[in-house]
């Protein structure tokens, strides 16, 4: 306490309240809280807007009663507000924005944006001039579809085997979540320029290879950029594992005994109780997976539209914003019609079980 | 045969009879250890587990490894092929060159900044936005949340132009406000995800908590910061850690509204200094080859805060999933 005493000059700071008082207070109180107030008085008592008990009256003519529920509504509103007002802001106009633009030729012209309409043509030449956009989304797709499987089993398998009864089981929950906390671009980079990406024992044996070579380039590419970047894949999964780590946890443990007195082994009870109970989970993980590697700063998709974005606008129409916009907004439909897809393959097997 | 000789047949008979015996108790308490009963795993399966979970640990571990050995390397190590894992010495010299090429406290004060001060903003404002959410009886309510998560859904290009000429046009650019702003409206990085968490949890809260600080006269707002934001401790550090370590990795955004600031993200000053580096010594000079052990370097004193903050708080990190609610309760 004495230590704090002299650390803090309250004498000096004594002096500070008169001019507090006179700079602050006195200024705020006089061109801020008074003219509030009566402002709130000329609001209320004229004949625009009167309050009377628990009505609100404007023009003497319309009652608007402010029942509990409306007050509920209207409180719970002013603690979102500033998440309606950021949403409009930040979210609302700039999509809607990107939206007008890409039916634009657009140029910069130092400051100013030159629009020139241009219809549906920036989306006819997506699929018609474009030489490289409709085959890197084919490859995002069908590379998505893999990596996607792959996280999501190799989450199950991992979580799995950390809900068995083991020693050191934070340990272990904490090894496999230290991707979450180190993965950023650059570092990602580094590691698959110096090829630490892939796992040395793989890439000694051809068996990949062999494989490749037995199936067509259009499912090959996506495979070698998968066993190129297998780590990658796995290091997705770190969120994935916690979820379903947790949701293994919730399932009831009588319902196994029940399961094995009944007579069903290990690989009986997986399929029809753990499998079925981690459904739910497994949408949100499969989502969750989606979009992190989909708006991933290193994804191949969004490389190829920030370079078109931001490349040097020519005459020709693949080029400029208006047309990187066209872009984005076909690679977001194409995503969530993955994520349709993936939802729908889960949930017909969740119906055909049930 | 004798009696003598039958007795002695017999004996060796029962003799063997017994070992027999012993023998097969011994088979079956081996094979119960191996294997497992109906109560306890075998050591088998155990063995199979723990296999497992430490080939997939070091595959998931690899490139972290990796990355911490050969930051150490020095130029004989890199062109040692021989050298693969293990550094001759441990060699400080890459460590010095980006740490004084770097200026690094000052960086990483930056950076620290950079990633606390939107954080916390964006913890303050979720915790209001989930309360409001989960609390009160809103009209539209489903729509607005259905708008949230799909706010989350949108990849950021979409939004790239409109909002960097928006920026731009309020001054934005260049400083850390173009992070906090978004923030402090709920829309910072991966925004849904703390609004959900929060809304989750506030999910959970009793209700009839609040319902006493009614009656005791509190108003909305005391109730809130009373009764709700003391409850929700957990939640807030959850929140600010994981917003944190978000904004701290963030480098698209960041690269985008700081370029040519004073101010930048750790990550994303590596990464300019590498190019640089790179830049200076042309393609197959022996520099560049110790480029590399360099770069790791860099990036892993870039990732030297994280890394400690992780380590003193991944309790937080680990059990934060069950918190979210996410898993149904």
């Amino acid at each position: 306490m004495k230590h704090l005493k002299k650390l803090i000059p309250f004498k000096a700071l004594k002096k500070l309240v008169p001019y507090y008082q006179k700079f602050i207070q006195q200024p705020s109180e006089k061109y801020l809280f008074k003219p509030l107030r009566k402002a709130g008085s000329i609001l209320t008592h004229n004949k625009v807007i009167m309050k009377r008990q628990t009505d609100v009256v404007f023009f003497s003519k319309f009652t608007y009663t402010i029942t509990h529920k409306r007050r509920e509504h209207m409180i719970g509103i002013a603690f979102i507000f500033i998440w309606i007002i950021g949403y409009l802001i930040f979210t609302l106009y700039p999509v809607f924005y990107s939206l007008y633009l890409s039916f634009f030729k657009v140029q910069l012209d130092g400051q100013n944006l030159n629009l020139a309409f241009e219809g549906f043509n920036n989306y006819k030449a997506i699929f018609l001039n474009d030489p490289y956009f409709v085959e890197i989304l084919m490859q995002y797709g069908v590379e998505m579809l893999i990596n996607v499987s792959i996280t999501i089993v190799f989450a199950l398998v991992i979580a799995m085997l950390i809900n068995q009864d083991i020693k050191g089981k934070g340990a272990w929950r904490t090894v496999f979540f230290l991707p979450v906390i180190i993965t950023s671009g650059p570092v990602i980079a580094i590691l698959i320029s110096q090829g630490a990406t892939t796992l040395p024992s793989i890439e000694d044996y051809d068996i990949i290879d062999q494989i490749l070579s037995n199936v067509g380039g259009f499912i090959a590419d996506p495979l070698q950029a998968l066993f190129n970047q297998i780590l990658l894949v796995f290091w997705f999964a770190g969120i994935q594992i916690l979820i379903l780590l947790a949701g293994l946890q919730k399932i009831d443990k009588a319902i196994y005994e029940a399961a094995s007195i009944d007579g069903a082994g290990p690989w009986e009870s997986f399929w029809k109780i753990t499998l079925p109970s981690l459904m739910p989970l497994i949408t949100v993980t499969v989502v969750y997976t989606v979009v992190s590697m989909s708006v991933f700063s290193l994804n191949e998709v969004i490389i190829y539209i920030q370079n078109v974005m931001l490349g040097e606008s020519t005459d020709a129409i693949t080029t400029g914003y208006g047309y990187s916009s066209a872009l984005s907004w076909v690679y977001f439909i194409v995503m969530s019609i993955i994520i349709l897809l993936f939802v729908g393959i889960i949930n017909i097997r969740r119906r055909s079980r049930t | 045969m004798t009696p003598f000789k039958k007795q002695r047949a017999f004996f060796k008979f029962m003799k063997e009879k017994l070992k027999n015996k012993e023998y097969n108790q011994v088979k079956s308490r081996i094979k119960s250890l191996m294997f497992g009963s109906k109560m306890t795993n075998g050591l088998l399966f155990k063995l199979l587990i723990y296999t497992l979970l430490i080939s997939l640990g070091y595959v998931y571990l690899y490139p972290v490894l990796y990355m911490v050995t050969n930051s150490f390397m020095s130029m004989s190590d890199i062109i040692n092929v021989a050298v693969r894992w293990i550094p001759t010495n441990l060699n400080w010299e890459n460590y010095r060159i980006v740490w004084q090429d770097l200026n690094y406290p000052q960086a990483l004060l930056d950076a620290l900044i950079l990633a606390g001060v939107p954080a916390i903003s964006a913890t303050i404002s979720s915790a209001f936005i989930g309360y409001g959410f989960a609390r009160y009886d809103l009209p539209f309510k489903k729509t607005l949340m259905t708008l949230m998560i799909m706010a989350f859904i949108i990849p950021p290009q979409i939004t790239m132009l409109p909002t960097f000429r928006m920026y731009a046009n309020y001054e934005l650019l260049g400083s850390i406000r173009a992070f906090v702003y978004p923030a402090i409206l709920g829309q910072g990085l991966n925004g849904p995800i703390y609004i959900l968490l929060f809304y989750s949890f506030f999910k959970t809260i009793p209700k009839s908590l609040e319902e006493s600080a009614q009656l005791d006269g509190a108003g909305p707002l005391k109730i809130f910061t009373r009764v709700a934001i003391p409850l929700a401790v957990p939640s807030i550090i959850i929140v600010f850690l994981f917003s944190f370590v978000w904004y701290y990795n963030e480098t698209y955004l960041a690269g985008l509204f700081l370029r040519g600031s004073d101010m930048m993200t750790l990550p994303l000053r590596v990464e300019q200094y590498i190019n640089e580096f790179t830049a200076i010594y042309p393609e197959g000079s022996r520099a560049r080859e110790l480029m590399q052990a360099v770069s790791l370097a860099g990036n892993i004193l870039s990732l030297l805060p994280l890394l400690v903050l992780y380590f003193f708080t991944q309790k937080h990190f680990v059990e934060s999933i069950d918190r979210t609610g996410i898993t149904g309760e």
